[in-house]
């Protein structure tokens, strides 16, 4: 059981939470006009005549932003819906130029699915999708300037959004982080959406409720606006259910509320009510259209799905022999499972696994350095192992490659070449050393023969030594157990 | 040389391709005229030099023969349409000043057809009246007043009064309700709301965007052939343009319309309807049966809940529609201590009262608890509209009804001040075509005892444009009104 | 339904419009007498009748994903009545 269960005086409580997470889209041209998403430019230079809703300015809709709503419906195994509709959310505010959202409300393009989560204790466990729509975000407000004013830019406003809104499955801040985590991997995978969440481009509203273990109703809840990281959506919500058992324990009752999550103190904070919020008189976009989708368009983007993070994880351990825990890790990052592939190309992929897990996440971690900064390339990291397997050089020997690789960028067979290191294979050459240890050695092996069977450590040592730790460890074995047998 | 500006389009064209005169004379004797009857009130905007500019650019292109359709034609722009470089008022307070850096779809088409435009007209706000009484600039003097000033109906009140006063050679209009149709019928001229979706609505200031549509009102049907011929097409930019064809509209003015059968909607001959418009109505009729058309009597029994519909439905979307006019970006600001405070002061001083009025009862037909009942049913009720007009087309080619039930009436009638629906009920005849978005179009039968033109409407089906006009030219041929001023 | 006092306040509210204290019983008697004009729609019998967006019943067209628009923010800012620093300016506006 991974439920969050609060001990109160007379009775156990659990947390009930669900939530709202707005993912911006990835496409070169805003949902409802045709001027450009590219995030930090300058002050209104994004912005077209529709974007501050100049008069007679009319929306037309961004067919990618359509693709890339239903890929990401799919991808969340959700039912995709032939016929959507769009609407208006009315409501004054200066970061909405039009004095209306364009969004979607009776017939969103994207309705029920399911995303499976795993837990740290092994379990999964069924997240419930109740719909994804597409809309447009707002301008931007900046109170900072001047101490007077307000400054709104535009850049921002009508760049496409995924709304995607889940039913009240969760239990745990702990369930909350897989879902995001997974979400996030979902939308890096398919490109609909870059996911990161301190940038504003995937933003998490929660719903907090709490009630006794047993009682079936819901109780009022509270909705956690705009949590920007993983981490604070789990605390959040935590000191959310917290602070509502505190409430009921004291005999207090709720109110359904908007609170905001400060990350500074770590806890929730009332929002100001604002006059009529719920006021949004929704109705039917006159100036779209409603969307109907062909079957042809649906196939034509199915037909254009990448292999999502479950299904890599499954072949990577069907097909390449990982164990689930290292698919499941090497697969939680696009690029890394990527990377992954790239360099186990041809090789032993469980050992490309081992390296990738070990050295070589460890040397990122040391040198501070993203994947793509790596200096080692998948195809040298794959061929470093290929020359361990193949023989050519021994594991020890690996490790000093890889290090030199690490500083230089260089190829592996290349290093070894130039610096000498094959291990040796040649068993004539090997006897001759061996041959020369055990002539120079003879208190040792007679030792051995009386029945001191661990010195046979050292007279390996002594053979790596004088090979300079090329020698072939198993050949090295072998041949001394011939000799002194 | 005869008077210019009584010359229709198309006889001022071929006028100029025979070198009779210029653009340039042409267009200085609507400029002569313009200001001539300034007291009219038809222009709120003179462009006298930017014409007269074009003019010139025009008379080369003649003379090159490569002159356009509408080649040094001067036209009227209803102030609805959003001008690059001239100011766009929509008649209101809150816009005086907007200068748009943007030209709408339609009048840029006709720009790149030749016409010049000699100025913007007057209009009711934001298009919302029937009298243009709620013009900021005050009202349209009807050419036909004589010692009580009239008024020139509404919304398009500049375009039919310039038009009937040869102030241009024609105008743009947008009908909503019936506001291009009842003042062309007020002004004796003639004018077509062509099928929803025929004309981009982009850079048209929006009234109610389900609605809206752009035509032309003109001399005559052939003017108005021409004149739409040249604003009519598919626009990306619109996304309720519907992809059509835009047929050559002069190729069906032969007035031959034996065999075509002509429907007279029962329940539009209301107890208490005007014996003048009733007899014009059926003379209308027999003129078109005496070239050969067949009068069939058909039945449109949601008729009497059209005007109900069309005050929930038009209201509704524009309370939504204006809402960006909330002094932040541009038009009208009166600051407050808080951004609530500007946008009421900025919006309670910019508007009229008539888009007050309209503007909270469309905010009321959409608020929680009343959109069912008032919205939703409205739109019920318009599906049904609509499906009366789809099987009474099964037994009939057009339409013939009267345009409106009253002829034009003095500007301030007492009663039409007081009571709104009292003015509402002008568009009796012409709303339910607007709700099922079909063409229809307006043109002079004759005068009533007290010399004042009334209008027929005759409707068509959608995107048969072709027969409204084979109808019309067919019944303007034996009217033989003369009753442009 | 009668419209009080109340619902005429908070529907100007809702559209960001003032009413006068002395014109508000005017306001609201006048948007009674609308309000009772159309409920004559409740004498139609709507069921089983689906709402019509559009006349237009067919699909949208799809605009495809280019860039055409923007850099012209000196056009952008033309009317507005206030504007600093290439943004557009408001009194604050309290979170």
């Amino acid at each position: 059981m991974s439920a969050l269960i609060l001990k109160g005086k007379n009775n156990d409580w659990e947390m009930i939470c669900g939530l709202e997470i707005h993912c911006q889209i990835i496409s070169k041209s805003k949902i409802y006009s045709p001027s450009s998403t590219a995030y930090g430019s300058d002050v209104n230079e994004n912005v077209s005549f529709i974007d501050v809703a100049m008069p007679g300015m009319l929306p037309s809709l961004n067919k990618e932003c359509v693709r890339q709503a239903l890929k990401t419906g799919i991808a969340l195994n959700a039912k995709v819906n032939k016929y959507s509709a769009f609407a208006r959310k009315n409501y004054f505010y200066a970061d909405l130029p039009q004095g209306y959202q364009i969004t979607q409300d009776k017939f969103p393009i994207i309705g029920e699915g399911v995303v499976k989560i795993e837990l740290e204790n092994g379990e999964t466990k069924e997240i419930g999708i109740e719909r994804l729509h597409i809309e447009q975000d707002t301008a931007k407000s900046i109170h900072d300037i001047s101490p007077t004013k307000t400054f709104i830019d535009f850049n921002r406003a009508g760049v496409g959004l995924m709304e995607l809104v889940t039913k009240p499955d969760f239990r745990s801040p702990e369930e909350v982080g897989a879902f995001l985590r997974k979400l996030r991997s979902i939308v890096r995978y398919l490109g609909t959406c870059d996911g990161n969440m301190d940038e504003g481009s995937m933003r998490c509203d929660a719903s907090v409720s709490i009630r006794p273990v047993g009682e079936k109703e819901f109780r009022p809840r509270a909705e956690i606006k705009n949590v920007n990281s993983v981490k604070f959506a789990c605390q959040a919500v935590e000191y959310e259910a917290n602070r509502q058992l505190e409430i009921y324990e004291s005999g207090g009752s709720m109110e359904q509320e908007s609170r905001q999550f400060d990350p500074v103190s770590g806890e929730t904070k009332f929002m100001r009510k604002k006059e009529y919020a719920h006021e949004y008189r929704y109705f039917p976009e006159p100036d779209l259209l409603p969307l109907v989708l062909t079957d042809e368009f649906i196939a034509e983007i199915k037909a254009d799905m990448v292999e999502l993070p479950d299904e890599k994880k499954e072949r990577f351990v069907k097909e390449l022999g990982l164990t689930p825990y290292d698919a499941k890790v090497i697969c939680e990052n696009k690029e890394t499972a990527e990377f992954f592939e790239k360099a186990a190309k041809g090789h032993d992929a469980k050992k490309v696994a081992n390296w990738l897990m070990g050295d070589f996440f460890a040397m990122l971690n040391e040198k501070k350095l993203t994947l793509e900064q790596s200096p080692i390339s998948a195809e040298n990291l794959g061929e470093l192992v290929e020359l361990v397997t193949s023989n050519v050089i021994n594991g020890k020997t690996a490790k000093d490659v890889f290090e030199i690789m690490a500083e230089t960028g260089e190829n592996p067979s290349k290093i070894v070449e130039e610096k000498g290191l094959k291990q040796v294979t040649d068993t004539g050459a090997i006897e001759k050393i061996i041959d020369e240890i055990i002539a120079s050695n003879p208190d040792n092996v007679a030792s051995y023969k009386a029945g001191k069977t661990n010195l046979m450590g050292w007279f390996v040592g002594q053979v790596m030594k004088a090979s300079h730790g090329k020698a072939n460890p198993t050949l090295v074995n072998q041949i001394l157990v011939q000799r002194l047998d | 040389m005869t008077d210019l500006t009584k010359l229709t389009i198309a006889q001022a064209r071929e006028a100029l391709k025979n070198k009779e005169f210029t653009a340039i004379e042409l267009t200085q004797a609507y400029i002569k005229n313009m200001e001539a009857k300034r007291e009219l009130n038809a222009f709120v905007c003179e462009c006298s030099e930017k014409a007269l500019e074009q003019a010139k650019l025009s008379q080369i292109k003649i003379e090159n023969g490569t002159s356009g359709d509408l080649e040094g034609i001067p036209l009227g722009v209803k102030d609805l349409f959003c001008t690059k470089g001239i100011e766009t008022t929509a008649c209101s307070n809150f816009l005086k000043g907007f200068v748009p850096p943007y030209e709408a779809t339609v009048t840029s088409k006709l720009l790149k057809a030749g016409a010049n435009f000699i100025g913007k007209l007057n209009m009711d706000e934001f298009a919302m009246g029937g009298s243009n009484e709620t013009s900021a600039f005050g009202p349209v003097v009807n050419p036909y007043s004589k010692d009580v000033k009239l008024v020139a109906g509404g919304s398009s009140g500049g375009s039919a009064a310039a038009v009937s006063a040869n102030m241009c050679a024609g105008a743009t209009g947008t009908d909503t309700g019936g506001s291009i149709r009842q003042p062309s019928a007020f002004c004796g001229v003639t004018g077509i709301k062509p099928t929803y979706g025929r004309c981009s609505r982009y850079g048209v200031i929006a009234f109610a965007s389900s609605l809206d549509q752009a035509g032309p009102i003109a001399k005559d049907v052939r003017d108005c052939a021409i004149m739409l011929k040249n604003m009519a097409g598919y626009d990306a930019k619109d996304a309720t343009s519907v992809k059509v064809e835009v047929p050559d509209f002069e190729k069906f003015l032969s007035g031959d319309i034996r065999g075509m059968k002509i429907g007279l909607p029962k329940e539009y001959r209301v107890d208490g309807l005007n014996e003048e418009v009733v007899a014009y109505w059926d003379k209308a009729a027999q003129m078109l049966k005496d070239r050969g058309a067949e009068i069939v009597e058909i039945s449109l029994p949601h008729t009497k809940y059209a005007l109900a519909t069309y005050y929930i439905i038009a209201p509704a979307e524009a309370s939504s529609n204006l809402a960006r006019y909330d002094g932040l970006r541009y038009g009208n600001r009166v600051d407050g201590n808080s951004i609530d405070e500007m946008y009421i002061n900025s919006r309670t001083q910019g508007f009229g009262k008539e888009v007050k009025r309209r503007i909270m009862v469309g905010t009321y037909v959409l608020s929680a608890g009343y959109y069912d009942a008032y919205f939703l049913k409205a739109q019920k009720v318009r599906r049904l509209i609509r499906d009366d007009f789809v099987k009474a087309f099964e037994k009939c080619d057009v339409i013939l009804t009267p345009t409106s039930p009253v002829a034009a009436f003095p500007i301030g009638d007492k009663k039409m001040q007081e009571d709104p629906i009292a003015m509402w009920l002008n568009d009796i005849y012409t709303v339910s075509v607007s709700l099922a978005g079909l063409p229809a179009m307006s043109l002079p039968i004759g005068l009533n005892k007290d010399g004042l033109p009334l209008g027929m409407q005759i409707i068509g089906k959608a995107f048969d444009e072709q027969r409204v006009f084979e109808a019309a030219s067919a019944l303007e041929k034996q009217a033989g009104f003369e009753g442009v001023k | 339904m009668a419209v009080d006092v109340d619902t005429v306040k908070k529907i100007a509210f809702l559209s960001r419009l003032k009413i006068e204290d002395d014109s508000i019983e005017a306001t609201r008697e006048e948007f009674n007498k609308i309000i009772q004009w159309v409920d004559q729609l409740k004498e139609v019998d709507t069921d089983n009748v689906e709402q019509l967006i559009s006349v237009n019943e067919n699909s949208i067209q799809l605009r495809e994903d280019e860039v055409t628009q923007g850099q012209c923010s000196k056009d952008i800012l033309a009317n507005a009545p206030m504007k600093e620093y290439g943004y557009f300016a408001v009194p604050k506006v309290v979170e």
